[in-house]
């Protein structure tokens, strides 16, 4: 809103040349803001940029300690992809009873070949069994001593469960196979992966709780720099507090330098991770062809990147109010 | 323009350095405001710019009772009074423009109004060839003038120095008194701290003279018979 009304305005014109604010408009004096801001922007750019070493070394101090938590989650995201394959890779053992033929078990894969909630089922004989057990364990010679093979045969079954379906179907299913009269035991083999889980979501929390203390690192190496910047410039700031500059137009630089520090320091780590990660990606390649699977490590993506940047520029910005708040006011002029 | 009512100011350790001063200082007047170092002029001056708040009594600006401008509308206040420094308080990493264009970015004011401002500042005070220049390579006096024009770039209607010929040689002094002269006869108010004496008789103004926080003196000098 305009302080003078326009009719008045233009009587003053005389007047007006004395008065200390200039009068305009509302949409004007937004332009203005705006430029304004604009000014210090580049402003603070062009003053860290005269400083180009100071500048780099704290900016690759945040660069740093963003990496650390950005490269892990990474990697955490990488490690959750690959695994969640693992999930449909559920499978479950039936153990056919001892008196079971061979026959009727081998009729028992076929019926439950038929079933639509099971993809696939493989059959393994006593004979078979028994061979690769002689081949895995290295008891082969004891395994002569029996007059009888003691093994069960058995049949593997994959249930035919979407990554979506979760363990519930999965149960389900597992209590009906032991219902099944030739069964001994259906045992399902996901323990395992239940496990990995659980690591990781330890391995996850413990991502969140150094990212969170390096945060703060960050803060506190912005604040720190933005209180040296305030008292290297005790003397600005005095003579623009002299001739009528508000708190906030003093304050604004330092929170861009701060938002500046912020924003470099997180390319900087940006570049760090997805070096790293482009470091990385031929031996995890390598590796992944060892057990034969086509996994390669993807790189930081849209959300991490944006996550990245926009915490960086935060943090920065966040660290410089801390230091602004805490020693602009104790300048005064004397 | 400036009203002193019954105005003290003691400092913390008990140093009373204005006693019961009052004056009043009209709008488009001129005054030199003279004592001893001690008497109180810095302290009167600070009052006035907001720098210190008195102990007792009360100080008007163009009307307005400085008692109640809080906090965050003392830089509003000072917008409205240009200051002049002894130690000139310029920014030595900044060009004179700039020196001189900071009131003016101060209150948001447009581009090419802040280059017509300034320049005409500077051709007021003689320095328009300097504006590219870094205040570091003038002289004591030079230094002063760009002072002075980033005191009254945004003209505001009330102009304070506080000894502004103090390091400066006699005949330079009698210059930049003459450009506060011209300031005044355009009908800006100014107040100057002085203890330059022979100076100021020579100027015919009225002389507020200080002692020991004290009021003790206030008039035009007589001439001196020849």
């Amino acid at each position: 809103m305009s302080r003078e009304p326009k009719t008045a305005d233009a009587g003053r014109a005389g007047v007006r040349d004395a008065a200390s604010a200039p009068r305009r408009g509302l949409g004007s004096r937004l332009a203005v803001y705006g430029l304004r801001h604009l000014q210090v922007f580049f402003y603070t750019l062009g003053q860290l940029w005269r400083t180009p070493f100071a500048t780099l070394m704290t900016a690759a101090v945040i660069g740093i300690a963003l990496a650390l938590p950005a490269g892990l989650q990474v990697l955490l995201n990488n490690a959750q992809r690959l695994s969640q394959g693992w999930d449909g890779a559920t499978q479950i053992s039936l153990f056919m009873k001892n008196g079971v033929s061979e026959e009727r078990a081998r009729d028992t894969a076929g019926r439950l070949r038929a079933r639509s909630d099971i993809a696939s089922v493989e059959f393994i004989s006593k004979e078979e069994a028994l061979e690769e057990f002689r081949r895995l364990s290295g008891f082969g010679d004891a395994l002569k001593a029996l007059d009888a093979n003691p093994l069960p045969s058995v049949i593997v079954v994959h249930p035919a469960l979407g990554a979506t379906a979760g363990v519930d179907a999965t149960r389900e299913l597992l209590k009906r196979l032991r219902a099944l009269p030739e069964v001994d035991i259906a045992q399902l083999d996901m323990q395992w992966v239940k496990r990995l889980y659980a690591i990781m979501d330890i391995v996850r929390r413990g991502v969140n709780v150094l990212g969170l203390l390096l945060g703060l690192a960050v803060i506190l190496v912005v604040g720190n720099t933005i209180r040296l910047a305030i008292q290297n410039r005790r003397d600005e700031i005095v003579i623009i507090k002299l001739i009528g500059g508000t708190d906030a137009f003093i304050r604004r630089p330092f929170l861009y330098t701060g938002f500046w520090y912020g924003l470099f320091g997180s390319l900087i780590a940006y570049f760090l991770v997805s070096g790293s990660l482009l470091v990385l990606s031929d031996p995890v390649r390598r590796l992944a062809g060892l057990y034969g699977s086509h996994f390669r490590l993807s790189s930081l993506d849209g959300d991490v990147t944006l996550a990245l940047l926009g915490g960086g520029i935060l943090l920065g910005l966040l660290g410089s109010w801390v230091a602004v708040g805490r020693h602009l006011r104790a300048i005064e002029p004397t | 323009m400036i009203r002193f009512s019954n105005v003290s100011k003691r400092y913390p350790g008990g140093h009373e350095a204005l006693s019961d001063v009052s004056f009043h200082l009209g709008p488009g007047e001129l005054a030199f405001l003279t004592g001893h170092s001690g008497a109180g002029k810095s302290t009167l001056l600070k009052l006035i710019a907001l720098l210190e708040r008195p102990t007792r009594g009360q100080v008007l600006i163009n009307g307005q009772n400085l008692g109640k401008v809080g906090r965050r509308r003392i830089p509003y206040v000072r917008r409205n009074v240009g200051i002049i420094f002894q130690d000139h308080r310029l920014l030595f990493d900044r060009t004179v423009f700039d020196n001189v264009a900071l009131p003016l970015i101060i209150a948001g004011y447009r581009h090419q109004e802040i280059g017509r401002r300034v320049r005409a500042a500077l051709d007021k005070v003689g320095l328009l060839g300097k504006e590219k220049v870094f205040p570091i390579t003038l002289s004591g006096g030079e230094q002063q003038r760009v002072g002075i024009a980033r005191a009254v770039v945004n003209k505001p209607p009330l102009l304070l120095a506080d000894e502004p010929t103090g390091n400066l040689d006699p005949e330079l002094s009698g210059e930049i008194m003459g450009l506060f002269e011209q300031f005044n006869q355009v009908g800006v108010t100014v107040l100057i701290a002085s203890h330059d004496l022979a100076l100021i008789q020579r100027l015919r103004h009225r002389i507020v003279a200080l002692k020991n926080g004290r009021l003790v003196a206030d008039g035009i000098p007589q001439a001196q018979p020849a």
